[in-house]
Formats: structure tokens, sequence, C-alpha cells
């Protein structure tokens, strides 16, 4: 064998050289998307592209026709057929260094098999491709009762010499069916009847069972969050809160509801300029919303309009476009057909949306949970009904205040005939003076019978502004009904309804509570900022970017020139066109990035291994056809997510085992033909998930507000403006799934970010996938994972009345669903008996590691050995297979 | 061997081929899977002892093996510090002149007269080479012909987050990998059982100072293992390195062995390399436990040395943080970073900068003579900057006079492996508007600063998202030769 050392050596020294001995051959058959494009586009195409700046002796190579005519020089660059006249090759293969192409500068130095390839293709013809992804996918035909996925597949591994891999056994099956679909572990009764089931179908019901369960959503949300960098903070500086997270439960709920990805889409981009526009499509929106932004003192509005444009840009190139489009904010994308004037047509659309540039964010809509949504139709439902009361009481009132202006004016008519018969009193005045007469005796009129009210009785303490007004009122009332005239019935109603009855007086109550409750709700509902469409803000392509350059030509929203367009006439096409542009049938795009990312999460790598980009500077699918077929079919069937991922996990190809023999592993060692399943550890949100449940502390409830896990002191000690401590959670939120930690962009939760969860500051497609000590410090030494373990060890404990050894098996069937291998029991029985030993002599160590987090441990068990089974607990939780899906 | 080791062998073999085969043409970017390349791999049980960079070795003779980069968070004032301007004095109280600011970018200065503000303190001569600083730096006075300073250095921010992005990765777009990443990522590191990208924080004693955010020590799309480490002055040193409560040193060690005899147990089974990887970084992670304490015990250190930086044992100064970073130098880390914030004077420039200057101004020349008596200054490259530089310009509407955030011109400087000493290289226009003379920028920076490390930067990619990523950025950096030895 090779001794480390010197195998070590030798890698180097190949590193260092840029020629293999054992490169692959050159094939028969030169393609050109397969063989020709990469070495074009990686060596050829920065000063010989797309990009007119950059372009060299007004030379391109990426248009067939312009790389036929002759050049500045006179010479050719490409005559199909002739190698020996066409410049390229010359080029290629001088030993002249000051002709060598690609120039020593660039140190791009091709291989001879490059060298050949590029040779072999002019010699055949210099045929062109348009590059894979911006042709329309080609649906292959699949034999009627064949799974397509396993069609081709196999076919591709025939070409190879390969073969399909045995299936799995049930419970390697349901383990990854499991994480795969639902991100959580089965349980060991789950495992147990899923392997007794001998139902030909047993596997399909056990997906059908999975698709219907609502954490299905919560499984697929984690990929779309990455992708449109959903998070709670606005990213730079202070990095405050913003209003987002009904959007993430909007997001779950669609793929519980197996919403049409099309509708999905629009819905986010969209949503609020739709014709049925609602709510639920308004919370969508919330997908504009998402980017960063800066509450910095001192930021220039137009820098940061500047920054949301490219942001918005950048986020639908990544999630539907699979398009790298952030270089083209300075310059024409090198490797691809997008142009900076596509950079900045495609960010018009979106100079619609309302916002600030700067400083804080709006607080955004009320935005109940369909839930609420139906607690708020109850309570509407109880104000018309409080209403309804009221009106029935209301039809009393009429005949009541018949009555009452019947009393008056019987008490009136009373008054007037006492008043008749009260004789009446003259005096006469006498003189004062002498030269005065005595003035003739007059008789004193009584007070004339008024109709009296309560306002207007002698001592009523109503204010001179009230007394007037009821004055009024009973100069009315004094006339005749039928002579009352203008609006003089609705004053007299009014005051017998509101100051005279006591009818109603409950209802009415009641209907203030019932408006009282509605308000009260409707104030406590959680917020979600949305896309709210207004004037539009001037967009102009900036040079190189530079905001403060207000000399470039101002530009009005349009697609990338170079994908089909839709016919718009007539008028400048809206978000809306471009949310239906993406998801049209016409877009070669959108259903193969979206299909590319969906089967990387069940393999493990994309069938085009770079996510985010499907340009030229991609990879090409080694098996496009199978691409190209779950992109048709995707679309064909309705954008049908759930269709999708059925058909991918009852494949055979998904149900392969993950083990490897040599001359697989030979063959292809990195699994990108999928004669195998793949095996990897598991998304930074499962590990939590995947611990909790094992300890029986998870929370599975859906949605709600972010929550705050256990985390390090200080770790926020950085943030200012304000400054802020972190509480974590206490109760059922300390235990929720790792999708509703709360995201701080500036500052990811330190064990989220162990396990490669993104900031998403940026929009990611892909998550790196590491093997760090920090993992293990974290599964070792968070709180989080050592109150699991103590948790499992009370289960232990407590659901398991057995030996040692059968706890130990119980144990393991929890955390592993299979019993332990001799090896693995006589680990861990040696650890308990020896940490039982420990902790029966040392009592407060054992309170001490009892008393981590917050859930209680069990009163009845004895401490010493809850604390020893926690280390068998400990040990289970931090195993690399606990935390695999394979 | 047994067929499982034998197996295991040969998936190594099989992959690092394939690897090289697939991805050769790719260039240095392409052998990112570094893991492969290491021999632990195949013996599962042996340690990890450091990280292997994919350019082990450099490509060009370096004269760096490490870098100790002192950032001064918030952007402090060159025309106080560095960039002595008589003229400015001279024009204290007088309109600015439009001819420089027209068009130009100004942050809390917006919409406000500018007015020309005079330097606040008085700048001597220090050292052979008369190198004219400030009167609050004397310490750094002292060793002024060790160092070289740079007058014009520009950058293209103007804000603290984006400024403090660009001048770590090269570029204001977050997601992108950290100078420390880059490095660590090509060189690896020697440090046994500590991170290579370790970061240390600590803050004036002043006023409201600027956040940092911990995507400044991000890897962005480099492999997570080349994240910087933040070493703390409180709490856990790093984060989770402490065991749990009720949990000796001698109980974790069982722990780890009875995860790993497990984990190695399931290798037998399904041969995954994976989980050789697993099992060395609980044994790196459990060696960090001990490690990392140690690192940060300076109570070995001799009384001279700590009253020399003038820090008491862990009170988290920025001069226990420079005697933290020679320990680390020692032991192998590869790129060490220090933050030291409350620089951002918009106000009270007068009252602050004195206490900041203090902070920092002995700590520095300590950890130079610390670095020169034990021989190795002359191998790392020490750099001692801000996000951005502060306006000749007056602010007054925050209170007592300051200045506000600028770009056009900043000074910085740098000392150690292959620096000239005593230099002053470059100038600003008379009133310290703009860099003038030697004009560089931050890319010019990182390229100079791989450079000395023998990286050559525009050679030093990653692909990423169909690009070739550089640190050095895409517009042509120059390596500043004129101040290399």
């Amino acid at each position: 064998m090779i001794r480390p050392p010197a195998l070590f050596h030798l890698l180097l020294a190949s590193a260092a050289a840029t020629t293999f001995a054992a490169e692959p051959p050159v094939p028969a058959k030169i393609e050109f998307n397969r063989d020709v494009r990469p070495i074009l586009s990686d060596t050829c195409f920065h000063c010989h592209g797309p990009d007119a700046k950059a372009r060299e002796a007004k030379m391109r190579l990426d248009i067939r026709e312009e790389a036929l005519k002759p050049a500045e020089s006179g010479e050719t660059p490409i005559v199909p057929g002739q190698p020996e006249k066409s410049e390229v090759v010359r080029r290629l293969l001088t030993s002249d260094k000051d002709d060598l192409m690609p120039p020593l500068k660039a140190h791009k130095p091709l291989t001879a098999r490059q060298k050949e390839i590029l040779k072999q293709w002019v010699a055949q013809g210099a045929v062109y491709q348009k590059h894979w992804a911006y042709e329309a996918p080609v649906k292959a035909a699949i034999p009627a009762g064949q799974k397509g996925v396993d069609v081709l597949v196999q076919k591709r591994l025939a070409e190879l010499g390969l073969k399909p891999s045995p299936e799995a056994d049930r419970r390697t099956l349901i383990r990854r069916l499991s994480f795969d679909l639902l991100g959580l572990p089965p349980t060991p009764q789950e495992v147990a009847a899923f392997v007794a089931d001998t139902s030909p179908d047993a596997y399909t019901k056990l997906v059908d069972r999975m698709l219907a369960s609502p954490h299905y959503g919560e499984r697929m949300a984690i990929g779309w969050l990455d992708v449109v960098r959903f998070a709670d903070t606005i990213g730079y500086h202070s990095d405050n809160p913003h209003n987002v997270w009904p959007y993430r439960d909007w997001v779950i709920r669609a793929f519980n509801e197996n919403k049409r990805f099309d509708r999905f889409t629009i819905e986010q981009v969209a949503g609020d300029l739709l014709p049925d526009a609602n709510l639920q499509t308004r919370i969508g929106s919330a997908f504009n919303r998402l980017i960063l932004s800066t509450e910095e003192g001192g930021a220039q509005p137009k820098d940061y309009e500047a920054r949301a444009v490219t942001d918005r840009v950048r986020a639908i190139g990544a999630a539907w476009m699979g398009q790298t489009t952030g270089c083209a904010q300075c310059h024409d994308h090198k490797f691809d057909p997008f142009t900076t004037r596509d950079f900045y047509s495609l960010g018009a659309f979106f100079a619609d949306i309302q916002e600030n540039a700067i400083g804080r964010r709006d607080g955004g809509v009320a935005a109940p949970s369909p839930e609420q949504e139906k607690e708020l139709a109850k309570l509407d439902a109880e104000i018309v009904e409080a209403k309804k009361k009221l009106a029935a009481v209301e039809t009393q009132f009429d005949p009541e205040q018949k009555k009452w202006e019947a009393e008056l004016a019987a008490k009136l008519k009373a008054d007037i005939a006492k008043a008749e018969t009260t004789p009446r009193l003259a005096k006469a005045v006498e003189p004062t003076k002498p030269g005065e007469t005595t003035e003739p005796a007059k008789v004193e009129e009584p007070p004339k019978p008024r109709i009296m009210l309560p306002e207007l009785e002698p001592g009523s303490k109503a204010s001179a502004q009230d007394k007037k007004a009821v004055q009024q009122v009973a100069d009315i009332l004094a006339k005749d009904a039928k002579d009352r005239t203008g609006n003089e019935p609705q004053v007299v109603q009014t005051y017998f309804r509101t100051k005279v009855s006591k009818l109603g007086q409950a209802e009415k109550a009641a209907l203030a509570n019932a408006e009282n409750q509605r308000k009260k709700f409707n104030d406590a509902l959680p917020k979600v900022m949305v896309s709210t469409s207004g004037g539009k803000r001037t967009v102009r392509i900036l040079a190189r970017g530079n905001f403060m350059d207000e000399s470039g030509e101002v530009v009005k929203a349009a697609l990338p020139h170079y994908l089909p367009q839709p016919k718009i006439e007539g008028r400048e096409p809206t978000r809306l066109d471009l949310a239906q542009w993406l998801v049209s049938r016409d877009n070669p795009l959108t259903a193969r990035t979206v299909m590319n990312r969906l089967w990387k999460q069940f393999f493990g790598t994309g069938l085009s291994k770079v996510l985010d980009d499907l340009g030229a500077q991609g990879e090409t699918p080694a098996n496009p056809a199978l691409l190209d077929w779950l992109a048709c079919e995707f679309m064909d069937g309705g954008w049908d997510m759930k269709r999708m991922v059925r058909g991918i996990v009852t494949s055979h190809t998904y149900m392969q085992v993950s083990t490897v023999t040599p001359e697989l592993l030979a063959a292809d060692p990195y699994n990108r033909e999928y004669a195998r399943q793949s095996r990897f550890r598991v998304d930074a949100e499962l590990v939590r998930d995947n611990a909790l449940a094992i300890a029986g502390l998870l929370v599975p409830k859906i949605g709600g507000p972010s929550v705050k896990p256990y985390q390090p002191d200080r770790y926020w000690e950085n943030l200012n403006f304000p400054t802020r401590n972190y509480d974590a959670d206490k109760g059922e939120s300390q235990y929720r799934r790792g999708l509703y930690t709360w995201w701080q962009r500036s500052f990811v939760h330190p064990s989220m970010l162990a396990f490669d969860a993104p900031t998403r500051e940026e929009c990611a497609a892909e998550r790196n996938r590491s093997n760090i000590p920090q993992q293990a410090l974290v599964l070792l030494n968070d709180p989080t994972y050592v109150e699991a373990a103590r948790s499992l060890a009370a289960r232990i404990l407590t659901d398991c009345k057995g030996t040692d050894d059968q706890r130990i098996v119980w144990a393991w069937q929890q955390a592993l669903q299979r019993p332990p291998s001799s090896d693995e029991m006589k680990t861990a029985s040696t650890l308990l008996a020896e940490r039982l030993t420990a902790y029966r002599a040392d009592a407060p160590a054992a309170d001490a590691l009892l008393k981590t987090g917050f859930a209680p441990a069990p009163a009845a068990v004895d401490k010493a050995e809850l604390a020893a089974w926690t280390h068998v607990a400990r040990v289970l939780l931090n195993l690399h297979e606990t935390i695999t899906r394979s | 061997m047994t067929p499982a080791a034998e197996f295991r062998q040969f998936h190594a073999q099989q992959l690092t081929r394939r690897a090289f085969f697939s991805r050769a043409s790719q260039g240095v970017g392409a052998l990112a899977l570094s893991t492969l390349l290491r021999p632990s791999i195949l013996q599962a049980s042996e340690p990890i002892s450091g990280i292997r960079g994919v350019l082990d070795p450099p490509p060009l003779r370096a004269k760096a093996k490490r870098v100790i980069w002192l950032t001064m968070a918030g952007g402090p004032s060159q025309l106080e510090l560095f960039d002595h301007k008589p003229k400015l004095a001279e024009m204290d109280g007088q309109p600015m002149p439009e001819s420089l600011t027209r068009g130009q970018q100004l942050a809390q200065l917006q919409g406000v007269k500018l007015i020309c503000q005079g330097p606040q303190f008085k700048f001597r001569k220090f050292g052979r080479s008369q190198t004219e600083i400030s009167e609050l730096l004397p310490h750094l006075g002292s060793i002024v012909d060790d160092i070289c300073i740079v007058k014009s250095m520009t950058t293209d921010a103007i804000n603290h987050d984006p400024a403090h992005m660009f001048m770590n990765t090269g570029s204001q777009i977050a997601g992108r990998p950290s100078m420390g990443s880059w490095i660590t990522y090509g060189l690896g590191s020697e440090a046994e059982d500590l991170p290579g990208f370790v970061v240390l924080m600590s803050t004036g004693k002043g006023r409201a100072p600027q956040p940092v955010a911990a995507r400044q020590w991000s890897s962005g799309f480099l492999p997570s293992k080349y994240q910087g480490v933040q070493l703390r002055a409180q709490g856990d040193p790093v984060l989770y390195l402490n065991n749990p409560p009720g949990i000796s040193r001698a109980s974790q060690r069982g722990d780890v062995a009875a995860i790993n005899a497990v984990n190695r147990q399931h290798d037998e089974l399904v041969h995954d390399p994976e989980i050789s990887t697993r099992i060395a970084q609980y044994e790196m992670a459990f060696q960090m436990q001990a490690s990392v304490p140690d690192l940060v015990d300076v109570s070995g250190e001799s009384a001279k040395t700590l009253e020399m930086y003038g820090c008491q044992p862990g009170d988290g100064s920025f001069a226990s943080n420079c005697l933290l970073a020679r320990r680390l130098a020692e032991r192998g880390t590869r790129f060490i970073q220090l933050y030291h914030r409350d620089w951002d004077h918009h106000s009270l420039l007068r009252e602050e900068l004195p206490l900041r200057a203090k902070e920092v101004d002995r700590a520095c020349m300590a950890l130079i003579t610390d670095l020169k008596q034990r021989g190795m200054f002359d191998d790392t490259l020490i750099v001692w900057s801000g996000e951005f530089g502060r306006t000749p310009m007056k602010q007054a509407n925050k209170g007592p006079a300051g200045r506000d955030h600028h770009n056009k011109a900043m000074s910085m400087w740098l000392a150690g492996a292959g620096i000239q000493r005593g230099l002053v290289y470059g100038a600003t226009d008379d009133l310290g508007y703009a860099a003038v003379e030697n004009v560089t920028n931050v890319h010019d920076l990182h390229a100079t600063m791989l450079h000395q490390l023998g990286i050559a930067h525009e050679r030093f990619s990653f692909k990423f998202q169909g690009l070739d990523m550089r640190l050095s950025g895409v517009e042509g950096a120059k390596v500043i030769n004129n101040i290399l030895l």
C-alpha cells in the first residue's frame, strides 16, 4: 500500500501540475454542451464572449457566425472541418509564448485533453448548441407503467455499464423517508409497524401518510427559506427585527396544502397585484420585503435604493432562474448572455414597491393565520349578532315613543286645564312719588303650561347648551305630529332613544363589548410587511454599479432578452407579468432550477451540481434527460410538488441502499449517476429536531412567532442601537423545531451556524455540509443537547422497566431504531457502570448535571442513576449515525 | 490491515484521484476538498494537527507566516493621529472648497454646510525617521522606525457595516469569505488544537460603540472550518467550550471515547470516510477544551511582560488581546484579528479620541516589541486600520465637534514580515480631503498581504456561483511594492 505521507506528496505534486496521465479519453463524437462549452466558457469567453467591454481583438467565440468570420488580423478563428486552417486551433497548440491562447497571464492553461477536444470539435464541423438550460426542456417518452426516474437513471447506468443497487431494508427506508419528508426520526413503533406490514403497498402508504403530515410543510420550507433569505432581522448595522414570520408560516402552509408551484411563485412576487388578491396572497408578497436594510445614521438613500434593486434581482435569479446575476450589476455577464441592461431592467419590475430606502421598516399589515382568521370571523359574527339583537329591540322604540309622547301630551293637557281653573289675582300699582298716578291694575298671567322634560325642570344640572337643545325638542313636541317639518321627527326620535328610553341598553352594551373584543384581538394579531404597489422609482443603469453616477440610461421593466418573451403590448410589464413569466411553460429555467434543488434534497447533490447556476459556468447535468423529464413532468402535471416528491421517493433509484461496492465506488465515487443512494449529515435544523424528538422534548406545534432556544451568554454583545439581551424562551417555546429559531442575520444562533445554517443575508441555494470540531462542542456541551440527553435518560428509566441491557436496547431503538451490536452494548454498559459508580460517590456532580435546562427532572428517579444514564443518552445523541440520513 | 481499513483507504484514494481529474482544469479553487488531502483520513485514529491549506506550501516565497490585523472599529480620525495638515488648521472655520467635495459621498453631513476643522491635537516628530505622528501616540512614536504608515488608503464604502465588509472580504455584498478565512483556506494553520483564524474583541470605555456583525469573520462560501472563531473574554472563551455542569474532564474524555468507539464500529459496517473525519473532529474538540484555556491563561507571563502591555490578566482589554495575539501567534494560528470598538467620533472628538488612543498606544508598541524580542516580528505581518477615515470637515450636528465618515482618504500602518520600516507612504491634498499621491485601495492592501504570505492574489480563487471569486477582486488589484523591503 502507499504510505499516507507518500501519497500526500504525490497528490501535491499532481496538484501543481496541470495535466494528468490518467485523464478520461476524448469522446469519439464531441458534443458542444458537454465537452466544448465548459472549456470555452472557463478559458475563452472572458475576453472573447458576451461582455463587449472586455472583448479583445473584436473577436467572440460564443456565437458561431462570429467565430467563423475573419478577425481583425485577417485570420479566421474557426474554419469548420479544417482545424489546420483555424486560427483558434493554431493558437491553442502553438509553442510560441506570445501567440499562445489562453495567454499565460490568464493562468488558465489547457490540458492536452482539452486541446484535443477543441481540435476534434472543429474537425467535426464546429457544431454549436445553445446552452442547454436556455433550450426548452425535452420530455423523454417513458413506457407506460414505468417510473420516469428509474427509466432515465437506468438508461444512463446501462450506457456506463453500471447496475442499480438493491433496495434498502425497511428500517433504513423509513428513517430516510422520515428525515427527507418530515425532518424527524421515525418512532420505534412506526418502524416496527412498517417492517411488519406485508401489504404490497406498504411503502406507498407510508409515503402518503408522510405527505399528509403537517411536518411535511416544515421540512420543505427549510430549503425555500434559504433561497429567499428569510430571517427575523434587517441584516445591516443595528440588525433590528422586521415583521416577517407570518410569511414563514405561509410557506409551510403552501407546501402542506400543496399549493400549485406556479401560484406559489406568483403570490410571492406579485400577490398584491393579483385580481383576486387577498390577505393570504399579500402575505406571500412579503417575499419582496426580505431584503437587507439599514438604519445606520449617515446611510444615503440612493445607496440603499441601489442595494435593494440588486438584492431583489439576485433573489429572482437564485430562487427561480438558477442564474447568477450579481456580476451584471457592474458589467455584462462574462459567461452568460445576461447583460447589465437585463439586470437593471429586471430590477425595474420592483420599482413600484413602497418602502423607505433607509431607516426603520414599516410594521406591516395584520396577518391572521387561518385559525386566527376563523377567530376573527367568529368575532365579526358576534358583532353582527349583537347588532341584530339591538335591531330587534329597536322595533319597539316607535310604539314606546308614541306612548311617551301621548303621556307628555296628556300631561300638558292636564296642566293647561289646571291653569285655566286657577283664579288670577290682580293688584294695582300705587304711586310712590307725588305727581304719579296710580297704574291700572294688571292681571298677572301664570306661566303657560309647557312640555316639561327633565333637563328643563327647575334645578336641573344640564348645561345651558343642553337646555337649549332640549328646549328645541320640547318645542317640537308641543306641535302636533303632523305639523312637524324637516328633521324635526328625527330630533325627537333621537332624543327619545338616547335620553328617554331604557330599551336595548343591555343589547347596546353587548354590541360595544363585541366590538371591543374584535379590536383587541385584531390589535394583537401578528404583523407582516407586504408588497404595496405605488409610484415607481426611477431605475437607471449604474455604471460599474456606482449609485453616485446618475448618467446611466433610465430603464423600464423588461425580461432578460435571451429568454422567450411573453407578448405584452402597449404597456410596461408589471411584477405580475414577471411572476407569470417565471412560471410560464416557455420559461426553460424555473422548473429545472426547482427540480434540481428538489433532487438534492433526496440524493444529496443536484443533477446539475451547481444549484444556483444553470448557466455556462454551472455544470451540465450528467443526465440532462432526467432533469428535463422532471421539469416537464412538473410543469405538465400542474406544478404539483407533492406529485413530484412522490414520484421521486417511490422510485427504485431513491429506495436503493446507500452502501457502496468497490466497483461502484471506482466508477462513480461521488454518486453522480445514482446507482446507489447517498448518505449525508442532516441539516442544522434537523440535528436539533432529531435530538428533541428522541428526548421526548419536542413540541410539534406548527408556526407562530420565532423562538429563542438557549444561547450562550453575551453572544449578542457586539450588537448595538440598541444593545440587546437574549432571553431564552421558557415553556413550550423552548422545545420548538429548529426552523422556528430566531434568525438574527448578523449573529445567527451559534449551534445552527456550526451545522452550516446560512446567515440568510444572501439567497442560499446551497449549504455547505461541513464536519468540524465546533459541531462536536455543540452536541457535547450546548445545554439544548445536555438537556435532551438527560431527558432521554429519564425516558429510559421511566418508560422502560427492565434490566440495564434491555434499557440500552430500548435507548438504541429510540435514537437509531435498531438494536445495538454486541460491541455497542459493551461500550454502553461499561460507560454506564463507570458513571454510576462515579455519581454514587459524587452527588453534587449528578445534581449539577441534572439541572441543565428548564425541563424538570422526574422526582421519583434516583439521581445518580439518572445522571449515569444521561451519559449513555449523550453518547447516542452524539453519534455520527444519529445525525446521518443514509 | 483489516478489510474495512483497506476499503476505507481505497475509498479515500478514489475520491482524491477523482477530485483531481474532474477539477483539474479549474485552478487552485478546485482543490477545495482539502479534507481529502489529509493523510489522517487514511488512518482514522490519527489526530489532526492543524489544518492543511490548499496552497501548502505557498507558490511564492513567503515573508509572512501569519497575520495580526488590528481593526480600529468605527474609523479613527487620521487627521488627529497620522495625517498632519497645517493648512487645515489655517482654514479652520472656513468653508471647505467645493471643488473638492462636489459630487462626493457624504454620510451624516448630507445637506449640511461643509466647514474645515483643523487638527484637534498636536503632532510630534519621532524616531530616526523623524516621522510626524500625533502627540496622542507616544508609545507608537517610540517604535515608529519599525512601522510603515500609509496615508493614501481609500475605500469604496462610507457606512460602517458595508465598510467593514469591504475591508474584510473585498466586497460590500454579504456572504463573501473574510480575509482570515481565505488565508487559512489557502495556507492552513499550524496551530494544533486551536483554530487557524481567531477573532478577539475589545470595546473602548466610551459611549455607544458601533455594532460588529459575525459576518465579518464568516467563511462565506468557503467551507465552514475556515470561519473565524471568536475568543471571548467572558463566558466560555470559545462558544460551547466548557463541559456541562457536573461533567469533569475525565468524564468528558470517557464519553468522547465511547462516541468514537461506537462511530468506529459503525464505520466498519458502512465504510463512510465522513466517520473518520467525525472521529478526528471529536478528538480535536476535546483537545481544544484544554488548549484554549491554556492559551488564555497568562499566569505564566512575566510581570515585566504584563507591565509592558499594560494589562491585567482577564480584563478583556485591547492590551490583553494583544498579548493573546502573541500567544496565538506562537502556537501557530494563521490569522489573528483584533477589533477595538468605539472610534466613531461624530462628536466629542477632543474628549474621546485621547481615550481610545491611550487604550491602544502602549499595547501596539508592546506587541511589536514582544514579537521582536521573540524573533517573530520578521515573519508576522501586523496591520492597523479602521474601516474608513474621517472628514476634514467639522461635524457639529451631534453635539461637541467631531468628524464624519470619509472614504477618500484614510491612514493606516503595517509592520513586520517584509514591510519597510520607518516609511511614510502616500499623501493627501493640503486639506487632507483626498489621497493624491500613491493612491491605494483595499484591494491593493489585500493583494499586498497575500503577496507577503506567498500567495499570488490573482491566482487565488474559489469557484462560486460560476465565477472565480478572489479576495482581491476583479478590478486589477496591485501589490503595493513600494512599501516592501
